[in-house]
């Protein structure tokens, strides 16, 4: 019915080891700047959050000046680099088991320098508990939050900033996990928290939501009532037994009552009549893993129900469910989706979390630090710095799981600027990005981790040349390769750890990696080299003409690679279109990544293109051409999170032709992406396997120009 | 997976000659219900019998009468319930009193092995039966004591009987009853409640499983629900839990305990109410929840546990029908079946919750023959009252 007092595992099991075994500054990192703590302690599990900041180098491009120069020399760059301090804001979020909680607050007074907070707050059973330690450790005054509040507001958060956040549980399908899109509308959703009892609240925006209803059966019911069934005191091992039981031996099946499945009536004869109706008529000994299982089904069969009986009163068909009782555990969340598909006939979806456990820390972060405004932030998820979600299989036994999650690391990245729909995606709810879905696909996926794997040394190599002036490049490369690698092997084994896997996912993972030891833009000096090449050849190159037949429009166009691709591609095609009248919004990644031009390096180039033409000059005179950025620091792009001022330009100059250019972002994302307006995807094929998949050859151009459907 | 109702009935072959008016249906006039745990057995005993029809009345028949009817106790677990015996009623012309008897599912071979022994199958009567057990039994039924059953539906026979049992009242007072004050022991009322509105109406029916359907009219319901929780999980659990052997014991024991020594009340987590929820402190937050602790379970009696199992169940059970009430928008609900039978603390309960958490817009409802309605129903499809 209400929040409960014991949530976590209880899984901290006397055989394990109870020393720190990973290095602590690599879970409690950047602890120097921390500021705003927030503490969520559960029955066996810590969640601890802070927001601290993070000094990275970024490389910056200046123009050179050129006042008083006819022309450039030969073999001068075309601007300069250079390489400065940025702080970033970060938040870190770390889960570890109550038996830690001493030495992690030893830690963290150990290395809490300059911190003006004062506070702490905390939410949670446990924070009543641990509240005379946390204060005369950290000297911070703890400040209780509301669980059920904090909750929600953790929930609120990681929806609407960790895309692919919420998953379905498919049975028997490999992997078990199926990721949702981020539905740009999160609200109104149901939130059912299954602790020792079941919360049910209705959640309608940020600030309201509503205790709907609840239930008393829940984990502590099935905690409780195990332990004096089976004598078998942990919840991970009742767990356990009840995986490996069989209820029908317990339970009274509608067989059972009928002698057989019944055809007439329609019947199933595996339902269950009455859970426990078989230990109430015979006279016999029943296994523990039978009852185990019995009391699994009862319990998850009743919750079901319920969160179906509400979700239909209030006409909601999403409901997510949080909470010990699901948190990470497979078998739960099996017999939960069975439930809700049983009692909603398909109408409910029951979807799960991949941050669940951290939502009570977040929230009470959020609580504490809303002076900060939070929320008027996009947030993304760090890949390097997070653990992703350790999902046990239910063969594993109960040890096994808790050593997997010993210390969980969840990180993220406060953006520069809030991110936002393209407003011309036709149906934004269901628009992915991604072309093809490397969970689901085997042999690219088994492909594409190789093709990095075997990309990883060129990438190594490039890094170190890119700062030819630091001592320590080649040591921070080195970390960078033993990082990368590691996630590389992880999403081998669990290739959901972070969402749905994708070519994107792994060329984020890896700018995540390069920008986690100081390499901001390893191909800096690349892009500067060929940019320099390119704007001289300009004036030889005879104009291309690309566009055939445009009326006068608006168009958006993206872009990607620099050199070649942006001054003898995209700007003769961005000249031909504002030659036919057309406006232009030339848009560019916000931070580095490979070699895609960055929207800085965009406008230095632009500048110097103005300066040889006189179309170009007078476009971006009147703002008919208009260089913006697109918010993301990716190879590829994900149109439901753009940089807000490209989304506000698009929609204030009714823009009504979208080019998006490059492999990245209209062949491994946006191929299939569905718009309101006309559109062309235009990339060539740089990847033998994938044009032969295509059914191509090695740099085949792809062109692919849409309409949309009436 | 909840419990599941049947839907379409098997219609009985008509008796009645074509054209003429229809044959005297013959005794003895039975209704059977045969659940997942008890057997339930309505009798109709004719009162008045001619001399004539004395007379003619076979033996075997004749000993049925009384072997019936004057006992209370058949066997070691058949039971004649005397007190709900339902006097000088007419049915089909005839008059006579209604008997009610049960008997645990378990002892049906035995059932039917005295039907052979006592030669049923001579009288040439239908056997109308309802529940699974119509169909898990129909082959038994026929080899071994050489009887057709006549399966009915199980829904449309409890509905039936429920209306049927209640206009003719019980013998002069109210079927239907309800709870003033339920949760205060000094001034809980038990007060007849006059059930001339019937619809709509949510049914609870409570046996070893629930079942909950939305009656609308007569013949115009359908099952809205049900729920694998039921009276066989409270027996069930209790067997298992405190070593009990009957249901009388299990409530016996539960009548005597603290549930609040097993359960995690929400004052238990909170120190009083959870006001940002509005949820009073003595609301059950965990059921079992002290439970995880190695001390208070080493704390607890067997008592407390039958006691918890008791709340736990009901509680549930009231909270899946208060939640059907409200999206079939329906304000009297009717508990019956045998999980209720010498189950005041859940009818209490049930009556206090459905108050409670409805802000009073909900009322249970309570009907003297609990569990015999499917039973009653056979009966009357037998003799084809309407």
């Amino acid at each position: 019915m209400a929040e409960c007092g014991a949530s976590g595992s209880g899984s901290s099991g006397d055989s394990l080891d109870k020393s720190i075994t990973l290095p602590p500054d690599e879970i409690f990192r950047n602890l120097e700047n921390a500021k705003r703590f927030a503490i969520d302690i559960g029955g066996s599990l810590t969640k601890l959050a802070y927001y601290s900041t993070v000094q990275h180098k970024v490389a910056k491009v200046r123009s050179f000046d050129h006042s008083g120069k006819d022309t450039e020399r030969e073999h001068e760059p075309p601007y300069e680099i250079s390489v400065q301090e940025e702080i970033t804001a970060r938040l870190h979020f770390i889960k570890f088991e109550n038996t830690y909680i001493e030495a992690c607050l030893d830690f963290i007074k150990d290395h809490l320098v300059n911190t003006e907070t004062k506070v702490i707050q905390a939410t949670g059973g446990g924070a009543y508990k641990f509240k005379d330690l946390i204060e005369e450790k950290l000297r911070l005054k703890v400040d209780k939050e509301d669980v059920m509040t904090c909750l929600i507001k953790g929930c609120n958060f990681v929806l609407k900033n960790i895309p692919h956040e919420a998953f379905v549980y498919q049975k028997d399908s490999d992997p078990e996990f199926r990721f949702q899109t981020n539905h740009p509308h999160i609200f109104p959703y149901l939130l059912v928290n299954i602790g020792s009892g079941v919360s049910i609240v209705k959640v309608e925006t940020e600030d309201r939501f509503e205790w709907v209803g609840g239930s008393s059966i829940g984990g502590g019911t099935f905690w409780g009532l195990g332990a004096l069934l089976t004598k078998t005191k942990k919840f991970d091992e009742l767990l356990h037994l009840a995986s490996r039981g069989q209820h029908s031996n317990v339970d009274m099946l509608v067989r059972d009552v009928y002698g057989g499945a019944h055809q007439t009536l329609g019947l199933s004869g595996n339902l269950i009549a009455s859970s426990f109706g078989k230990s109430a008529t015979a006279d016999q000994e029943f296994s523990k893993e039978d009852m185990a299982k019995s009391l699994l089904h009862m319990i998850s069969n009743d919750i079901g129900q319920l969160a179906c009986l509400h979700a239909r009163l209030h006409s909601l068909d999403r409901v997510y469910f949080g909470g010990f009782f699901i948190r990470g555990h497979p078998v739960t969340m099996r017999t939960i989706t069975y439930s809700i598909n049983f009692f909603s006939k398909g109408e409910v979806q029951a979807l799960f979390l991949r941050h669940e456990g951290y939502l009570g820390a977040i929230g009470a972060f959020l609580k504490g630090a809303e002076q900060d405004n939070p929320n008027q932030y996009s947030w993304g998820e760090n890949y390097a710095g997070s653990s992703g979600l350790m999902s046990a299989s239910p063969e594993l036994g109960p040890a096994q799981r808790a050593r997997s999650g010993t210390f969980d690391l969840l990180e993220m990245d406060r953006l520069e600027r809030p991110l936002v729909d393209l407003p011309l995606l036709l149906d934004p709810p269901s628009y992915v990005p991604d072309t093809v879905d490397l969970t689901d696909d085997a042999l690219a996926r088994k492909y594409w981790l190789t093709c990095f794997e075997e990309a990883l040394d060129g990438v190594v190599k490039r890094a170190v040349a890119s700062q030819p002036d630091s001592v320590d490049a080649a040591e921070r490369a080195e970390k960078f390769r033993q990082k990368y690698w590691n996630k590389l092997q992880t999403l081998r084994q669990q290739p959901f750890a972070y969402g749905t896997l994708t070519v994107r996912s792994l060329l984020d993972t890896r700018e995540h990696c390069l920008n986690e030891f100081n390499f901001p833009d390893p191909y800096s000096k690349v892009k500067q080299r060929e940019n320099g090449v390119a704007l001289r050849s300009k004036e030889e190159v005879t104009r291309k003409t690309l566009a055939r037949g445009f009326l006068q429009r608006v168009a958006s166009e993206i872009k990607d690679n620099s050199g070649i691709d942006i001054i003898l591609g995209v700007f003769p095609f961005v000249r031909e279109l504002l030659l036919r009248g057309t406006e232009v919004i030339l848009a560019c990644n916000s931070g580095p990544a490979l070699n895609d031009v960055t929207h800085s390096e965009s406008l230095i180039v632009a500048e110097r293109i103005a300066g040889m033409d006189p179309v170009v000059h007078s476009a971006l005179q009147e703002e008919r051409l208009l260089l913006v950025q697109t918010g993301s620091s990716s190879p590829c792009l994900d149109l439901s999170r753009l940089d807000k001022g490209l989304a506000a330009l698009v929609r204030e100059r009714g823009a009504d032709l979208v080019v998006i250019e490059g492999m990245g972002r209209a062949v491994h994302t946006n191929y299939h992406a569905a718009l309101r307006c006309e559109s062309l995807k235009l990339a060539v094929i740089k990847n033998a396997w994938l044009a032969e998949r295509l059914g191509g050859r090695l740099f085949s151009v792809i062109f692919k120009y849409e309409v949309p459907a009436e | 997976s909840g419990r599941v109702g049947p839907a379409g009935g098997l219609g009985c072959s008509e008796s009645g000659t074509f054209g003429g008016p229809p044959a005297p249906i013959v005794f003895p006039w039975f209704g059977l219900d045969i659940g997942g745990t008890l057997v339930k057995l309505v009798y109709f005993e004719p009162k008045d019998i001619t001399a004539e029809e004395e007379e003619e009345e076979v033996e075997s028949l004749k000993s049925i009468r009384k072997y019936l009817t004057s006992n209370v106790a058949y066997g070691s677990t058949g039971i004649r319930d005397v007190h709900l015996e339902l006097k000088d009623l007419t049915l089909c012309g005839r008059k006579g009193n209604l008997h009610f008897i049960r008997f645990p599912t378990h002892d049906m071979p035995a059932f039917i092995q005295m039907g052979r022994d006592k030669n049923f199958s001579s009288l040439h009567t239908v056997f109308c039966a309802t529940g699974g057990g119509a169909y898990k039994f129909e082959q038994d039924f026929l080899t071994i004591g050489d009887l057709q059953l006549c399966k009915l539906d199980e829904l449309d026979c409890l509905i039936k009987g429920i209306l049927y049992i209640d206009s003719v009242g019980f013998n002069g007072r109210s079927q239907c009853y309800y709870f003033e004050n339920p949760a205060d022991s000094e001034k809980c009322q038990k007060l007849p409640f006059d059930l001339k509105n019937p619809y709509p109406l949510l049914l609870v029916n409570i046996g070893s499983g629930v079942s909950i359907l939305a009656v609308y009219s007569k013949d115009n319901y359908k099952r809205v629900t049900g729920t694998s929780l039921g009276g066989g999980t409270f027996f069930g659990l209790c067997c298992l839990l405190t070593g009990c052997t009957t249901f009388e014991e299990a409530l016996e024991m539960a009548s005597r305990g603290d549930s609040t020594k097993v359960d995690k009340l929400v004052r238990d987590i909170y120190g009083g109410d959870y006001e940002r929820f509005g949820l009073p402190g003595w609301a059950v937050a965990s059921s079992f929840g002290n439970m995880m602790s190695k001390e208070k379970r080493e704390a607890v009696s067997k008592e407390d546990l039958a006691r918890a199992t008791l709340i736990t169940i009901t509680n549930n059970i009231g909270s899946i029908a208060r939640m059907c009430a409200l999206n079939e928008n329906i304000n009297q609900v009717v508990f019956v079946g045998n999980f209720l039978r010498i189950n005041t603390i859940a009818m209490r309960l049930l009556a206090y919750a459905l108050d409670y958490w409805s802000k009073g817009q909900l009322k249970a409802l309570f009907s003297e023959h609990e569990g015999y309605f499917g039973a009653v129903g056979a009966l009357l499809e037998l003799l084809k009252i309407p």
